[in-house]
């Protein structure tokens, strides 16, 4: 049980190249973490930098009380599971799991225990004298948790551990982590680039683009508040409408004296969006006139793609499989207190 | 593509048959001769079926040796061959699965230089360097010694470049996982290298043996007592181009002899080799 400290982490590689520009931030003790972002926006050498399996050019990283820089990785009480398992193939998943602990000279009969008791949580009993290879990749999956809990760390550590299952197991297991997560109370910090196991897993989302933070928050505070406009496509699928607007556009169409004279960029989810028959006049929502060029039917809601009059394209959610054909003429109704508005640079909220 | 056509694979069979029966019939023949008795094969008259002094000539071979010629009995010769062939195999392995780790796994200056020197000797075999390592063996004072038989040709490049190839394919996640779980270089490379590279070695044994075994100019050259003469070179000091009578059937028990224990390595070592084919995984 430890919280983890970034202070102004840096990593640059030896041909200069900063894949991490200056990262703090703390996640408190017991809270499960999310790194997202794009591949390449650092959030996995950031991990790495915190295993202490890849060096730190600059900053601390602190787990608990101590800074942990010069710290060797099995020297800081965190436990990793890698995206392709790193299971060790030439040992039974029984001796994966007690590898870590006989290094570090834990008593034969409590390795044993508590190799069963992780085994037991994880449902692998039956699995315990196989060899890696002999299992499905949802089973390599669990042993490579329970070779993480058996070390009963101050931190688990997650890279992407879930890319390489099938997208129902992936749901599974997703879920799974999580309850695992909240039984052991073990800080837990997590990599991944899809957004949606982001905002299920995390009590803290730290949504990561060209090797910076942009925001930090809970996921829904993310979601509803995004401090970006990169957040704001990142989170949220289908991705956020941006519509640039400049000089007094989005002032005339919100009625909002705090837009900047140079222009601004208009942010409206596709779930925000209403779709009204072509001609209607609503009162009080801004209306968008479109042409629709494709629709998604996927079940329970549809995506109606449009191609708004000054040109922009746009999605609009609606629920069902009712929504006008390609070609024909609608208008996206929004209300006004969903409009997300970002500076013209798309760095700021305003 | 699996059709069963018993005409179509009458062709390939008979070519294979044909290759077999070249390949073994010098082989048979002398087997045959190494079961006459000596008169039989000096009068020309070569028999195509065993005869009955299998136990006797074998007997002879084996621990009396030729009358006229080394006099040294055939299982000190094996002896001498195994000792080089099994020295030369596991000290290569050793050294290059070693120098493989350094330059694979460890960031040390020079580290691309010394893996290019090693490349480089590729093109220095022991017939290229033979008399500045006679040289060098001799002022050592390690001419007829075991340790001057094998020393010379134990470092090895191909060795080394191949354990290096396997280790690059050895995802880097095992190594971090390594170093999580609380394992040093030294326990990482016991406890999860060398597992991993168990067929890898058990291949190269075999070609390695079977090169040490078969070392002809070497040990020519650094073994001046018959006691320390191998198998290979044994054989050949045997056939006498003088007046003398050369005993024939015991040349070919010899020669029989010799070329048993490369057979049986590479009988022993083809499960393991099989098994490396299947179980592919890292």
């Amino acid at each position: 049980m430890a919280e983890v400290t970034l202070k102004d982490v840096r990593k640059v590689y030896a041909g200069g190249v900063e894949a991490v520009k200056g990262v703090s931030f703390d996640v408190p003790d017991g809270h499960f973490c999310v790194m997202v972002g794009p591949s390449g926006c650092g959030k996995s050498t950031l991990l790495r930098m915190i295993a202490g399996v890849e060096t730190i050019t600059s900053g601390e990283v602190r787990i608990g009380e101590r800074a942990v820089n010069d710290v060797e990785p099995s020297e800081r009480d965190i436990a990793m599971v890698f995206q392709n398992y790193a299971l060790y193939p030439h040992m039974r998943v029984y001796d994966n799991m007690a590898y870590g602990l006989r290094n570090r000279k834990t008593p034969k009969d409590e390795i044993e225990t508590r190799v069963r008791e992780a085994a037991r949580i994880l449902e692998i009993e039956q699995l315990l004298d196989r060899k890696p290879r002999q299992l499905s990749g949802g089973q390599r999956q669990r042993v490579a948790m329970g070779r993480a809990i058996v070390r009963r760390p101050k931190a688990f550590l997650f890279d992407e551990p879930l890319s390489n299952l099938d997208a129902k197991l992936r749901i599974s297991t997703r879920v799974e982590i999580k309850k695992l997560q909240k039984a052991l109370g073990t800080t837990s910090i997590y990599v991944t680039h899809d957004q949606l196991e982001a905002m299920t897993l995390a009590d803290m989302l730290v949504v990561m683009n060209g090797g910076k933070v942009d925001q930090i928050g809970a996921p829904l505070e993310v979601y509803q508040k995004p401090a970006t406009t990169f957040v704001a496509t990142f989170i949220g699928a289908p991705a956020m409408n941006l519509l640039t607007m400049s000089g007094a556009e989005p002032a005339l169409l919100l009625g909002n004296a705090g837009i900047p004279a140079e222009g601004a960029i208009i942010g409206i989810r596709p779930e925000d969006l209403e779709l009204a028959a072509a001609g209607t006049k609503p009162s009080d929502a801004i209306t968008l006139p479109l042409t629709v060029s494709a629709v998604e039917r996927v079940g329970p809601e549809s995506f109606v793609y449009g191609t708004l009059d000054r040109g922009d394209h746009i999605i609009v959610r609606v629920p069902g499989t009712h929504a006008p054909a390609p070609g024909e003429r609608a208008i996206a109704l929004a209300n006004r207190a969903n409009l997300h508005v970002f500076s013209a640079d798309g760095q700021r909220r305003l | 593509m699996v059709e069963n056509r018993p005409f179509n694979n009458l062709l390939p069979h008979l070519i294979l048959w044909i290759g077999i029966a070249i390949v073994a019939f010098p082989v048979y023949l002398a087997f045959v001769g190494s079961t006459h008795e000596p008169t039989i094969i000096s009068n020309g008259q070569m028999p195509l079926t065993p005869g009955g002094h299998f136990f006797e000539n074998y007997y002879r071979t084996i621990f009396i040796g030729t009358s006229g010629t080394t006099r040294e009995p055939v299982y000190t010769m094996l002896l001498n061959s195994f000792v080089m062939a099994m020295v030369i195999a596991c000290g290569k392995i050793f050294i290059s699965i070693l120098s493989a780790y350094a330059i694979v796994y460890f960031k040390f200056p020079l580290r691309m230089s010394a893996f290019w020197i090693i490349f480089i000797t590729l093109m220095l075999p022991v017939e290229v360097r033979i008399y500045p390592t006679y040289k060098i063996a001799a002022d050592l004072n390690l001419l007829d010694t075991y340790a001057g038989l094998t020393l010379p040709l134990v470092a090895s490049a191909t060795a080394t470049l191949l354990f290096r190839q396997f280790f690059m394919t050895v995802p880097d996640e095992l190594v971090e996982a390594s170093r999580i779980d609380g394992a040093g270089p030294f326990r990482f490379f016991f406890d999860t290298l060398l597992p991993l590279s168990r067929t890898n070695m058990a291949a190269l044994f075999v070609i390695l043996f079977i090169y040490g075994w078969n070392q002809y100019l070497w040990p020519l050259l650094i073994t001046t007592r018959d006691d320390m003469q191998t198998i290979v070179i044994g054989i050949k000091k045997m056939i006498v181009t003088s007046d003398a009578l050369t005993e024939w059937q015991l040349v070919m028990a010899t020669a029989m002899l010799a070329m048993l224990p490369p057979v049986l390595v590479v009988i022993g070592m083809q499960r393991l080799f099989v098994r490396g084919l299947v179980e592919t995984e890292k």
